[in-house]
């Protein structure tokens, strides 16, 4: 494959998830919608263009870990695993519904290819790095990402992990952070100030790097770097935009709780080139 | 305590290679035979107890068996939502070994004291909650949960505990209250660090010619359901005890489920510590004596029940 194939490879998997997410939020009425539509190019390049997975063999002890630290974006996530052949399709129609499987936080050990539960923030990279750690005393050379929003970067176990795994150089960790500028209910920067965002993670001992968050192409590169001999686990700073691929839900923050109504899943499907 | 739990975790780390120990920065020198024989599993994750129990149970979703280890209150309620939501929510073989247990710390003040860990940790699922008697208990609770392949909490003491058994009981079992000494008037189910009073109280009370039963009730959860229902018939009185608060412990566990089954005994006392912080100074001895909880007086109090 050459690599502009690649490239359209992963963003037609990326549009593909876009698609997904919006239709299962406006069938479930459920919230996080531009959550996971700020992160979809991350997740479509960690499931198509880093990781090293078999959908068929799960639980692999070899295998690379994606651990959905931000776990409000389990849209994005369930629908990656059914796409990638984790689960069949059909299990996505059951989202939220009474008696299901998926709810709308990742859950523990029932679905194929969730790595851990999570949507207690803070949670999923102290995971990450005890897997991280496990593998490396097996002398198993897998790799661990743990996809973190912004808000997360609140809670203190992200800094606990953080200097966690720089003193014990654990390279074959990576950190993205989904930097959409955005939590729950206000601006990330006007309610823990996160900025200087990269120089805090470089301070806390990691090789972090800014990338822009849309760009698959370039995302893969950083992801696939992992291990890159500097000794350091890596972070990779994604700058992001919340609600991304939809021009109406762009940015706008209202659409961290808001279901989209049938006629908004048409027009952004349309966006997207769904149609 | 801590001492033959340091022992006890070199051994069973010499057979089983999946056994890590994390410590929470605490255990200066506890650990250096662990350490010196098994270097790579040792990690002291320092003063950041949510990520130890974080890191706990991902190594364990990859395979290993962890130990986390630091002071009761800071590796049980200072990383609460991590051991329910990270170790129990995903049923995962990780053992939170709390040292200073109760009012083992008392001089420490009240940030280093644990009198509701019991509560807080019984009400998880899927989470088994353990509390040696003595020493020898903590070894055999130590092998035993190390089987069992699924989340335990322990709650030990300190050091210098006095001994009970003479040897690891060989009878110990998760879930199976350990009679220590047979009666046949009174039931005295200790949990945890107050088995030595429990064992001065039937002491004191045979001296008054009746008769207690003494028995350690390591494990809060489960409890040992078939002996609880043995012991309310047999008994003219059961008593619990335990350094916890009344509200939520041991005694509380029992009480639940007595009004569940619909049964009690014909007289019901228990003992642990009041809704309150402790806030003077002193050691765990003077603590207990001011909190009504020596030997003497757990005898006192069930001779007057008895009259």
């Amino acid at each position: 494959m050459t690599a502009q194939d690649e490239l359209e490879l992963l963003q037609r998997a990326a549009a593909r998830l876009r698609g997904r997410v919006i239709a299962m939020s406006h069938a479930a009425g459920s919230a996080h919608l531009a959550s996971s539509l700020s992160c979809c190019d991350i997740v479509a390049a960690a499931y198509w263009g880093v990781c090293r997975i078999e959908p068929q063999r799960p639980e692999d002890p070899l295998r690379d870990r994606f651990i959905l630290s931000k776990g409000h974006a389990a849209t994005a996530l369930y629908a990656a695993l059914a796409y990638r052949g984790f689960f069949p399709e059909s299990l996505l129609d059951t989202y939220c519904q009474d008696g299901g499987l998926l709810a709308e936080h990742p859950p523990a050990r029932t679905l194929p290819g969730v790595e851990a539960a999570t949507g207690s923030l803070g949670h999923g990279l102290p995971i990450g790095i005890g897997m991280a750690l496990a593998g490396r005393m097996r002398g198993e050379r897998f790799r661990v990402f743990a996809l973190l929003s912004d808000g997360e970067n609140n809670e203190g176990s992200v800094w606990e992990a953080a200097m966690f795994a720089a003193a014990h150089k654990l390279e074959n960790v990576c950190v993205i952070v989904d930097y959409n500028k955005w939590q729950a209910t206000a601006r990330s920067n006007e309610t823990l100030q996160l900025v200087p965002l990269r120089e805090k993670w470089e301070a806390f001992g990691w090789h972090a790097i800014e990338a822009d968050g849309h760009d698959i192409g370039a995302l893969a590169r950083l992801m696939r770097a992992v291990p890159d001999g500097s000794g350091k686990p890596r972070a990779i700073i994604a700058h992001t935009v919340k609600g991304k691929g939809v021009s109406f839900m762009e940015d706008d923050n209202n659409w961290h709780y808001r279901a989209p109504t049938a006629e908004e899943v048409v027009l952004a499907h349309k966006e997207l080139g769904l149609a | 305590m801590r001492n033959a739990f340091a022992d006890e975790l070199t051994k069973l780390g010499d057979s089983d290679p999946r056994l890590v120990l994390l410590s929470g920065d605490i255990g200066n020198r506890l650990f250096d035979k662990f350490r010196a024989a098994h270097p790579a599993r040792f990690y002291n994750c320092g003063v950041a107890e949510q990520n130890m129990t974080g890191v706990a149970a991902g190594m364990a979703m990859t395979g290993m068996r962890p130990i986390t280890y630091t002071i009761a209150p800071f590796v049980t309620t200072r990383c609460l939502e991590q051991i329910r939501t990270d170790i129990c929510y995903h049923d995962l073989p990780v053992m939170v070994v709390a040292v200073g247990g109760g009012l083992s710390y008392a001089g420490l003040g009240p940030t280093h004291h644990a009198c509701e860990d019991i509560a807080f940790l019984r009400a998880i699922p899927n989470m088994t909650v353990i509390c040696p008697g003595d020493a020898w208990e903590v070894r055999a609770a130590m092998r035993a949960a190390l089987q069992q392949d699924k989340p335990v909490y322990m709650r030990i003491g300190k050091r210098g505990e006095p001994k009970v058994h003479t040897d690891t009981p060989a009878e110990f079992a998760i879930g199976k209250a350990l009679t220590v000494a047979e009666g046949s008037d009174v039931c005295l189910l200790s949990t945890g660090t107050m088995l030595p009073e429990a064992v001065e109280a039937a002491h004191l009370l045979a001296q008054d010619g009746v008769s207690a039963q003494v028995v350690s009730c390591h494990t809060v959860k489960p409890l040992d359901h078939d002996f609880l229902a043995d012991a309310m018939l047999r008994f003219r009185l059961v008593a619990t005890i335990e350094e916890h608060s009344l509200i939520g412990g041991f005694g509380a566990a029992v009480a639940e489920w007595m009004v569940d089954i619909g049964s009690m005994p014909r007289g019901f006392l228990r003992f642990g510590t009041p809704d309150a912080f402790f806030k003077r100074s002193g050691e765990q001895e003077y603590a207990r004596e001011v909190l009504g909880l020596r030997g003497h007086q757990i005898a006192a109090r069930v001779l007057n029940s008895l009259r």
